[in-house]
């Protein structure tokens, strides 16, 4: 777990499943996740073609450290259990349910997932699992569903099919995500994984992307996701630390060091105590800075 | 294992390849166009080849058209359009 903690899920790309181009060059714009798509971007007569292809890529095509994610088919459709299947033997990192409404669909997947495991020889357990939230259900059950069990890695909101369920659309203000978006949040930071916002579609339109990422950073959202490349430094711009924070970071793991090297339990910091919360903000933004290039291997500020 | 009638894989895409399957009687016939086939046609062919024999069908027609697929694209795409000629209800998991 602690690997998914200190994990940066800043950007999670999708990929139509089905399209060679797409999938091929998936890992080189720098998303943080990649999430390769079997369901809405793939129409039903192609299922069995997105599968094996997807299979075929996670084999093959080398995505360095970038995680990698399927959305597999529902659990009501027929296509769930080999999706499942191909996945697990592929080895993919993380599978993620679509239209989650309860916790026990979350234990059902997972039987299945310990099923293809041991079929395919794979450690038990290795297969992450992340839930989208799609349905008013599914929102106000967010707490069960984020602890339905230890591979959870995170929940996201996926505002279509949510705001048709709510009866009313997408507005560019989007205070009809507001509830969704902050229980969703509360369930992620309650059983401690990541919360994934909802893709702003339009790419027309920059300015209003910008101020929707700038306010689930501000909410405290781990990341987005995306449909376009181009949206991936737009993310991480917003996601980077200021010079400021990053050299109050520094300051705070130095005084973390030298406490150490004293052998005291007392960490303190321009004579104020340091305690648990500020340390593990301290860390979060010298990891965001690292994956920004905005400091060089020791923590030191690279001036432009 | 018998192919049971013709089928369809892929598309004619960028990085795709396009694969059609049918009976044969005379070993596997490829008829290949590409615009890399003097530097890849042999190996695109291996490929196909490998995963028809994969699935012990010895009598195939195949027609491809590639349009500058990587090795596991024109994988995948033979696999399914095999899987679909045999009318397979579920993956071969020792072919994939």
């Amino acid at each position: 777990m602690s690997d998914n903690e200190q994990r940066l899920r800043r950007t999670m790309m999708f990929v139509p499943g089905n399209n060679p181009a797409m999938l091929k060059d998936a890992g080189i714009y720098g998303a943080d996740s990649v999430m390769f798509d079997l369901e809405d971007a793939v129409s039903l007569a192609e299922k069995d073609s997105a599968r094996n292809l997807v299979y075929q890529a996670l084999k093959t095509v080398d995505y360095g450290n970038t995680e990698l994610v399927v959305r597999i088919n529902g659990l009501d459709t027929e296509f769930y259990k080999d999706d499942v299947y191909a996945m697990v033997k592929a080895g993919i990192d993380v599978i993620r349910l679509p239209k989650t409404e309860t916790a026990d669909m979350i234990h059902e997947l997972e039987a299945v997932v310990v099923e293809a495991e041991k079929k395919f020889g794979r450690e038990v357990g290795s297969t992450n699992l992340m839930a989208a939230i799609e349905s008013a259900k599914g929102v106000l059950n967010a707490n069960e569903i984020a602890g339905a069990s230890d591979r959870m890695i995170g929940i996201a909101l996926s505002a279509e099919d949510y705001t048709t369920d709510m009866k009313t659309h997408r507005y560019p203000d989007g205070r009809e995500l507001d509830f969704a978006r902050n229980m969703i949040l509360h369930a992620a930071r309650a059983n401690d994984i990541a919360a994934f916002d909802t893709v702003f579609t339009n790419m027309n339109d920059t300015e209003g992307f910008m101020r929707e990422t700038e306010y689930i950073h501000q909410l405290g959202y781990d990341g987005k996701s995306l449909v376009n490349p181009r949206q991936i430094p737009m993310v991480n711009q917003v996601y980077a630390p200021t010079k400021k924070e990053i050299e109050n970071a520094r300051g705070v793991i130095h005084a973390i060091e030298e406490a150490k090297i004293k052998g005291s339990g007392v960490i303190s910091m321009n004579g104020q105590m340091v305690d648990r919360p500020v340390v593990l903000r301290a860390q979060r933004v010298m990891n965001l800075a690292k994956a920004s290039n905005l400091v060089d291997e020791e923590g030191n500020y690279i001036e432009e | 294992m018998e192919i049971k009638h013709t089928a369809i894989a892929g598309t004619l895409e960028s990085s795709d390849i396009q694969i059609m399957l049918s009976q044969g009687t005379n070993g596997i016939e490829i008829n290949l166009e590409s615009d890399v086939i003097k530097q890849f046609g042999d190996q695109i062919k291996q490929v196909i080849t490998d995963v028809i024999k994969d699935y012990g069908i010895d009598n195939a027609k195949v027609k491809a058209v590639d349009k500058g697929a990587l090795d596991c694209v024109i994988k995948a795409r033979t696999i399914t359009a095999v899987q679909r000629s045999i009318d397979a209800t579920e993956p071969n998991w020792e072919v994939l």
